[in-house]
């Protein structure tokens, strides 16, 4: 039995059809990245997992059970961290636990918080408020709050998009070794190939909106742990990213205009400014004009 | 006059309360025409710093900037700059944005002839039905699309790109890298772009400068990117020798940017580059190089 699964699921908004007929099913302890452009619905079916909103059709089930609204058995990272910035880091995590372990002792739930703290390694920070944490560093807490409450499945929504390159790539070895000691079910919404191929059992390219839907999942058969250096000299990995990215992009080429008009290209030289004005015909090259149809 | 751009002895010193602080030393670079060149290094090494630099936007401190015959003193329409935000007035359309440097550059020209001119390229960077959009309509994709229009509409002698699609997502940032690429190689341009993604400055550049970082960045190594062109991605990204090309510029990143080629009382000399070799790759260790001094 799947541990997750989407059936059939719909989702418009204002009459307009976002997500159409998406169907995905998840084993325990999966990770399984889904892959797509800015605006085509990522974050809407990332909502709908976490009961968020309501599906306009079909079914959305977590271990056999609908789900029908927001609860602690899903853990969902946002992109934008969302941490209180009045709430040092330590008080951010504990709002969360104290809310889903209410049976905790306040030196149990200390000690919960300041092993998660640990985990995502911050323990040095962890009386800062947010405005005094770097992005990254933000970002780890959003990760640690989600870990702390021990959902069933963690709903990673582009959490590392708005980092630079190398805090980046820290991240993505942290949430690796996470997963792999926790063996959790994962879910990333990312728009980074080479994010998806490190970390994912599985990539599920997300098609092209109005109405998108999820394309036939790709399995990266990679061993682990994945070592970046390594993977460059893997002929496995070189087919699947040039595939996954041809893939994409070619949804990127259906949408381009189909318009074509004539554009004319008048051949004359920019002025130079530095000179006093002058009334004049503008400057022309000797070569002939160029002059051409573009059909995009 | 086989160098079109030629960066010489490039120094930058801003002053700290400690005292002057070198951000670049001794930055040699010669660019020929209608070559792409990318410049990579870490975040905050100095790469913008000569990029701005070349546009006019900052002093040059020590050395010189000498585009097609002419030494760079400020900005001008000579050198069209692409920024990493799109920097459009956001009361004008995308149209009236390009428009604003085209009526300056092309005051000589008819009222249509400039509007054909905008049009032309607001057209070819793919904005064709969003020209009479205002920037808060336009998504952040074809905001920079409009700012490389703006770019390429004055008809600048060299282009200056500063991490254009630094704030882009993946997917985006690879159509545009095509809508550059299609531009660049209509027009016959010569381009200097930073960026610190390695995969964007082996799709793009036909040679990549590698900097070291920062105090006292200069040129550590070039890389001669040998695909021909025009370059089809997915073949790229299934070739072993782009794989082995990405594996030496990741290497210097993490490990040898961290070290001045040469002491910094011997200044290094310039670049191979000048004298082009027909190996793929050749090395412009200042070591080696110096030894010729």
């Amino acid at each position: 039995m799947s541990f997750l699964k989407l059936e059939n699921v719909c989702k418009s908004f204002g009459g307009a059809p976002v997500l159409k007929e998406v169907n995905l099913s998840l084993i325990e302890g999966e990770f399984v990245a889904i892959v797509g452009y800015s605006g085509q619905g990522k974050s809407t079916l990332m909502s709908l997992i976490a009961g968020l909103t309501q599906p306009d059709s079909g079914t959305i089930m977590l271990e056999g059970k609908p789900v029908t609204g927001p609860g602690p058995d899903r853990g969902l990272v946002f992109q934008n961290y969302s941490l209180l910035p009045w709430l040092t880091v330590a008080e951010n995590i504990a709002l969360a636990v104290e809310a889903v372990f209410p049976a905790f002792t306040p030196a149990e739930s200390a000690a919960h918080v300041a092993k998660y703290i640990a985990k995502v390694k911050l323990s040095h920070a962890s009386d800062r408020l947010p405005a005094q944490l770097s992005g990254g560093m933000k970002q780890r807490v959003s990760v640690a709050r989600t870990l702390a409450i021990n959902p069933r499945i963690l709903l990673l929504d582009e959490p590392l998009s708005a980092l630079d390159a190398l805090t980046r790539a820290n991240l993505q070895d942290e949430i690796s070794q996470i997963w792999q000691s926790d063996k959790k079910t994962v879910i990333l919404i990312t728009n980074s190939v080479d994010e998806a191929l490190y970390l994912a059992d599985r990539i599920i390219p997300l098609t092209l909106g109005p109405g998108a839907t999820l394309a036939s999942p790709i399995t990266v058969d990679l061993p682990r742990p994945r070592d970046r250096i390594a993977l460059n000299h893997e002929p496995e990995f070189k087919r699947l990213r040039a595939q996954i990215t041809a893939q994409l992009l070619g949804y990127g080429a259906q949408r381009k205009q189909t318009v074509s008009r004539k554009l004319v290209l008048p051949d004359i030289l920019p002025e130079d400014l530095d000179a006093p004005r002058v009334k004049r015909p503008p400057r022309r090259p000797s070569e002939e004009k160029r002059e051409l149809v573009i059909t995009n | 006059m086989s160098q079109f751009l030629e960066i010489s002895r490039l120094h930058k010193t801003f002053p700290t309360p400690k005292g002057p602080l070198t951000v670049v030393k001794d930055f040699t670079l010669h660019i020929r025409r209608g070559e792409f060149i990318a410049l990579i290094g870490h975040s905050g090494c100095g790469k913008s710093t000569v990029l701005s630099m070349a546009a006019g936007l900052t002093d040059v401190t020590e050395g010189a900037i000498i585009l097609a015959g002419k030494e760079v003193v400020g900005a001008g329409p000579d050198r069209g700059v692409v920024f990493q935000a799109p920097c459009l007035l956001p009361w004008f359309t995308a149209f009236e944005n390009v428009m604003l440097g085209v009526d300056q550059v092309y005051y000589t020209a008819s009222r249509l002839e400039r509007r054909q001119i905008a049009e032309y390229y607001l057209s070819l960077v793919g904005l064709a039905d969003a020209m009479h959009k205002r920037p808060a309509e336009l998504s952040q994709g074809m905001r920079q699309r409009c700012g490389i229009a703006r770019a390429f509409a004055l008809s600048p002698k060299m282009l200056l790109l500063d991490e254009p699609f630094g704030m882009l997502d993946n997917l985006t940032k690879m159509e545009l890298q095509d809508v550059l690429l299609d531009l660049w190689q209509r027009d016959q341009k010569t381009a200097l772009m930073v960026t610190h993604d390695v995969d964007e400055a082996l799709y793009l550049a036909d040679r990549i400068v590698m900097m070291t970082d920062g105090p006292e960045a200069t040129v550590g190594d070039i890389l001669e990117v040998p695909f021909a062109r025009p370059r089809d991605r997915r073949a790229m990204l299934e070739n072993p020798e782009y794989y082995r090309l990405r594996e030496y510029l990741i290497h210097f990143l993490n490990e040898r940017s961290h070290h001045r080629p040469a002491s910094s009382d011997q200044p290094p000399s310039p670049p191979a580059a000048s004298a082009p070799t027909p190996a793929a790759i050749h090395r412009s260790h200042a070591p080696v190089a110096a030894g010729r001094h």
